[in-house]
């Protein structure tokens, strides 16, 4: 499977990043290349094989339900570009 | 004209009423003041890691149990990708692949009073995202992350609805079910209990279904059936202009009463799901299962057949009563108090109800309590008022004048029970009526309620209906 420009912008876009248009083929390319390996690993018969959910053989631990933190917000928001009333301040969102 | 049928599956979610978050030490509190119960992991900073809320586990247990599904012995978390500012990680934490919950069942009650069984599809465990505030901050908007990793169980049905009613009674039943077991307080005001409709139209006898729409967020029952009945119009008027239906989301406005296209969230539908690195799978074992099983609280459906099997109540009046767990609980105070069963349900139904309705107040919150309602339904079974003077002394009881022996006594309701004053009331009463008197001795058996009816003005009310009754049979059939 290989991947064409609108794809790539697609996936750009999907993931908020800015791309200039002279690196579209280079990803395309690279992109197109990783799709081929799983390819590859799909002709592997694994139909005996339970799914991996995660590479360490280990359970969720779970912990109590209590509440554990306290209020920093004023530790954070020191770190914030903008802040007010409480409040993380944002470029507006417009619905 | 073609005939239209209508198909929606409802896609519910409920906030589960922990202490903390499902994957912080972050309290959940309502109302605190902004970004005060949002810590690192809800924040999403670098360097921290999610760690799951075993009550979270559990409750999603009890709701799985409740409905009959399949608890997953092995359930995994699964990392839902969309940028918008309440969400800071760039993704919801969600379960995509082996929810905990699959395939369960719930039965509704119609109107006409039957039963239909609509499918659970899956019920899975996520965090919720913050609030933005889109007034003017400086030409910004505002976040508050408090609600961020609020857990959630959103529960999905099968397309198994025929109509708003159909909605509206499943939505109605979830909300008792999940306040019976005390996994939510399911307050809608808060959004602690809202729902998305899909919603789509087929010609009649068509087995595939019609494009839907989904509506978004709403956190009424009212408005559930507005939205769809709305939704259902504006598609078949579509459809009948030669038009198509897209599939889209819309937000339904309940100033207007209307749905609308929610463009903006069109192109950022594909989620790329993948399994959270950052979380390990769940395991479930039987033992555990059943654990939980035994804390389950009695279900409205084994409560229902209680009172109609130990009261001697009427299917649909059990029905109604165990409707919500707070109702239930309130009419078996009022009978342990007065042992009434029948005269309690009436009341809890009837007058309790229509006052409760009336005045918008939950039961909880009545002005009435249990113990108030059993003293004044003591007073009827042992003859001391009538039904009629006792809906006087439950309204003085609803204005806070007091428990029901104290209104009885100080405006003086007591019951007629001397025979020679009832007996020269009845006497004049006949005498004043010879026609009615006449058409009685003809078999005219009706005019027996006139009589009545005359006597119990002439009383002031405080005579007693059956009492009075034998005495005009026993005079009138002289």
């Amino acid at each position: 499977m290989s991947l064409d420009k609108s794809d790539v912008e697609k996936i750009a876009h999907l993931a908020q990043l800015g791309i200039s248009e002279v690196d579209i083929p280079g990803y395309a390319d690279n992109l197109s290349s990783i799709l081929e390996m799983v390819e590859q690993m799909n002709a592997v018969d694994t139909a005996a094989v339970t799914p991996m959910a995660h590479p360490l053989d280990a359970v969720q631990p779970l912990r109590e339900d209590r509440v554990t933190e306290t209020d920093q917000r004023e530790r954070f928001q020191a770190v914030a570009p903008s802040v007010d009333d409480g409040l993380y301040l944002v470029p507006r969102v417009v619905e | 004209m073609m005939e239209w049928e209508t198909v929606i599956g409802l896609e519910i979610h409920t906030q589960l009423a922990t202490q903390s978050k499902i994957f912080s030490g972050a309290p959940t509190a309502y109302g605190a003041p902004p970004n005060s119960q949002a810590c690192a992991v809800d924040l999403g900073l670098p360097g921290v890691l999610p760690v799951l809320n075993k009550e979270v586990v559990n409750m999603a247990i009890k709701f799985g149990l409740a409905i009959e599904a399949q608890i997953a012995p092995r359930s995994i978390f699964a990392r839902k990708n969309y940028f918008y500012p309440d969400l800071p990680k760039g993704y919801q934490i969600s379960q995509y692949e082996l929810p905990i919950v699959e395939q369960g069942k719930l039965a509704i009650r119609l109107e006409d009073g039957s039963e239909k069984i609509i499918g659970v599809t899956r019920a899975h465990l996520e965090e919720d995202a913050g609030k933005s505030l889109h007034e003017d901050y400086h030409g910004m908007t505002g976040i508050d992350l408090n609600r961020a990793g609020t857990p959630l169980l959103e529960i999905v049905s099968e397309p198994d609805m025929r109509s708003a009613e159909e909605a509206v009674a499943y939505m109605k039943k979830i909300h008792a079910l999940v306040r019976y077991l005390g996994i939510s307080d399911g307050n809608m005001q808060e959004g602690s209990f809202r729902c998305d409709a899909n919603v789509s139209v087929r010609p009649r006898g068509q087995i595939e279904f019609g494009t839907r729409s989904e509506l978004k967020n709403i956190n009424s029952f009212r408005f559930v059936e507005r939205a769809i009945n709305f939704e259902v119009e504006r598609q078949i008027d579509l459809l009948e202009a030669g038009g198509e239906v897209i599939q889209e989301t819309r937000l339904y406005d309940a100033d207007r009463d209307e749905t609308r296209s929610m463009r903006s969230k069109e192109e950022a539908m594909d989620y790329r799901y993948f399994p959270d690195p950052d979380l390990l799978p769940v395991e479930i074992t039987s033992e555990h299962i059943e654990s939980i099983r035994a804390t389950l609280p009695e279900l409205p459906e084994a409560k229902k057949d209680r009172f109609i099997s130990d009261y001697g109540l009427k299917a649909e009046d059990a029905v109604i009563l165990t409707a919500s767990r707070e109702m239930a609980d309130y009419f078996e105070a009022v009978v342990e108090s007065s042992g009434e069963a029948k005269l309690a349900a009436n009341w809890v139904i009837g007058e309790l109800a229509g006052y409760l309705n009336r005045e918008d107040i939950a039961i909880g919150d009545s002005p009435i309590t249990a113990g108030m309602l059993a003293g004044v339904i003591k007073r009827i079974s042992d003859n001391t008022i009538s039904g009629k003077i006792a809906k006087d002394v439950f309204d003085a009881m609803w204005n806070g004048e007091g428990d029901a022996d104290t209104i009885i006594e100080q405006k003086g309701l007591k019951q007629i029970t001397d025979t020679g004053e009832l007996e020269a009331i009845v006497d004049k009463v006949i005498a004043d009526n010879p026609e009615q008197v006449e058409q009685f001795r003809a078999g005219k058996e009706k005019v027996l309620g006139f009589f009545v009816g005359q006597c119990m003005k002439a009383t002031g009310g405080k005579g007693n209906p059956a009492q009075l009754n034998q005495m005009l049979r026993d005079k009138l059939g002289k």
